[in-house]
């Protein structure tokens, strides 16, 4: 196992066990819980040839998740598909002509950083909250839930990889 | 046959995800359907561990309310011994001699994952099929009713709190023994709906909900909380009644499982009348 892959199997397992122990039990004003294991897509370097590998490991991180928080398989079923609309959304934020496999996320503006983890966090949180509550009756409640799960998630992911990202010599 | 492989490749990353996808959606809806056994739950070794070592040093922060709680409910069984001389203990089995909970047995368990903020909430506690516990058995705390014990493994149990939208559970009125069915609709914490009760039972707020005793899971009498406001459902012949648990479901710890002798017993004979 060469360097990245030993980085990011520890990223996934530290991601899986905060999600789990910490960040599902804060419970902010009664039911805004942020998802911060969705850092992993951010991290996980892009490769526009082999992406089998990257997405069937966000299927797994999110079933990680669900096996932990008996939620079936809603959070598989919402990383795997912001897993599968990475590359849609790095186009958009990142812009057509920029060379992905060179990007870290800690060497981006803070624009362009906020408006790919907003993309990512979004459509997360959307699919994940339609999934659990499953009911077209509760729209403004799955609404309500995406933007301030979403608001959460995103202020952490800021201080997250302002946090964790290397110093520039 | 050229043209379905290159397509094949060609789409290799859509097609995975569409995979996964159906997986992912078939989990879903399995744990949607209601008492369905999940292939996909926390009581296995790995999770029940990660959440017995986070739960381990969180009661740390809490011991002084446990222990506040521990006391309290000492004060009331042992007033409850005084009055009562004929109950008799054995082991960690309550058999009162005099009354419904003759046919039940308690088992002492703790909570090692809460969980109250979803739409459908399952508890994790630290007692499974080694310590008895199985599918279709009571839980309840000092206060009134938690819900019911789902999944089980060798070491752990999950269990379908009643802040679960699929959570079922017969429940009565307890000065006037009308009953209905005891739901959640997912909206606040610590409060449930009683449906099914007749328009014509004579019920007001503040009023005391027990268990009804109809099901093979409780005994009756159960308590489960108090009714805060109700009104009449869209068909205007039957309440729709909010009650506030006694049990704060955020902060449960030590809880009790509650077996039925009898349940089998009843099982078997509903099922001979139902052929």
């Amino acid at each position: 196992m060469n360097n990245s892959g030993l980085t990011n199997t520890i990223l996934f397992i530290f991601l899986v066990l905060i999600q789990v122990t910490l960040f599902n039990h804060i419970n902010f004003l009664g039911y805004i819980n942020p998802y911060i294991y969705i850092l992993f897509l951010v991290y996980y370097p892009y490769d526009r040839e082999n992406t089998i590998p990257f997405i069937f490991l966000s299927f797994l991180l999110g079933l990680s998740i669900d096996i932990f928080s008996d939620s079936g398989g809603v959070h598989a079923a919402a990383t795997l598909t912001a897993a599968f609309l990475r590359p849609v959304m790095m186009r958009w934020a990142f812009g057509v002509s920029y060379d992905y496999q060179t990007i870290k996320i800690s060497k981006t503006t803070y624009g362009q950083r906020i408006n790919y983890l907003s993309l990512l966090i979004l459509t997360h949180h959307l699919v994940l909250f339609s999934l659990e509550i499953f009911s077209f009756a509760h729209l403004v409640i799955i609404v309500k839930k995406t933007i301030f799960s979403a608001i959460f998630t995103l202020v952490l992911s800021l201080i997250f990889i302002s946090l964790f990202s290397k110093k520039k010599t | 046959m050229q043209q379905i492989i290159n397509f094949l490749i060609r789409n290799k990353t859509f097609i995975t995800y569409l995979v996964l996808l159906s997986v992912a959606l078939g989990l879903t809806f399995n744990a949607h359907s209601y008492h369905n056994t999940k292939f996909v739950n926390s009581a296995n070794w790995i999770t029940g561990g990660v959440y017995n070592l986070s739960d381990g040093v969180s009661d740390y922060f809490h011991l002084r309310e446990y222990n506040q709680q521990l006391v309290e409910e000492n004060l009331r069984l042992r007033s409850l011994l005084v009055n009562q001389p004929e109950i008799i203990t054995s082991g960690d089995s309550l058999f009162p001699a005099d009354s419904l909970l003759r046919n039940y047995r308690i088992y002492p368990a703790t909570v090692v994952k809460n969980s109250y903020s979803k739409e459908r909430n399952y508890l994790l506690i630290d007692q499974g099929k080694d310590n008895n516990i199985g599918q279709d058995m009571g839980v309840i705390s000092s206060h009134g009713l938690v819900g019911i014990v789902e999944n089980t493994s060798s070491g752990y149990a999950t269990v379908q709190s009643v802040l679960n939208t699929l959570s079922e559970i017969n429940a009565s009125v307890k000065h006037t023994n009308n009953f209905g069915s005891l739901q959640w609709d997912g909206k606040t914490l610590n409060v449930v709906q009683l449906v099914d009760i007749l328009r014509a039972a004579p019920i007001k707020a503040g009023d005391t909900i027990i268990t009804g005793g109809m099901s093979s899971i409780f005994p009756k009498g159960i308590p489960i909380g108090k009714i805060r406001d109700f009104e009449l459902d869209v068909s205007e012949n039957y309440y729709i009644i909010n009650v506030e648990l006694f049990n704060d479901m955020a902060t449960l710890d030590h809880v009790y499982v509650i077996e039925n002798l009898d349940r089998e017993e009843i099982l078997e004979l509903e099922k001979q009348t139902d052929e």
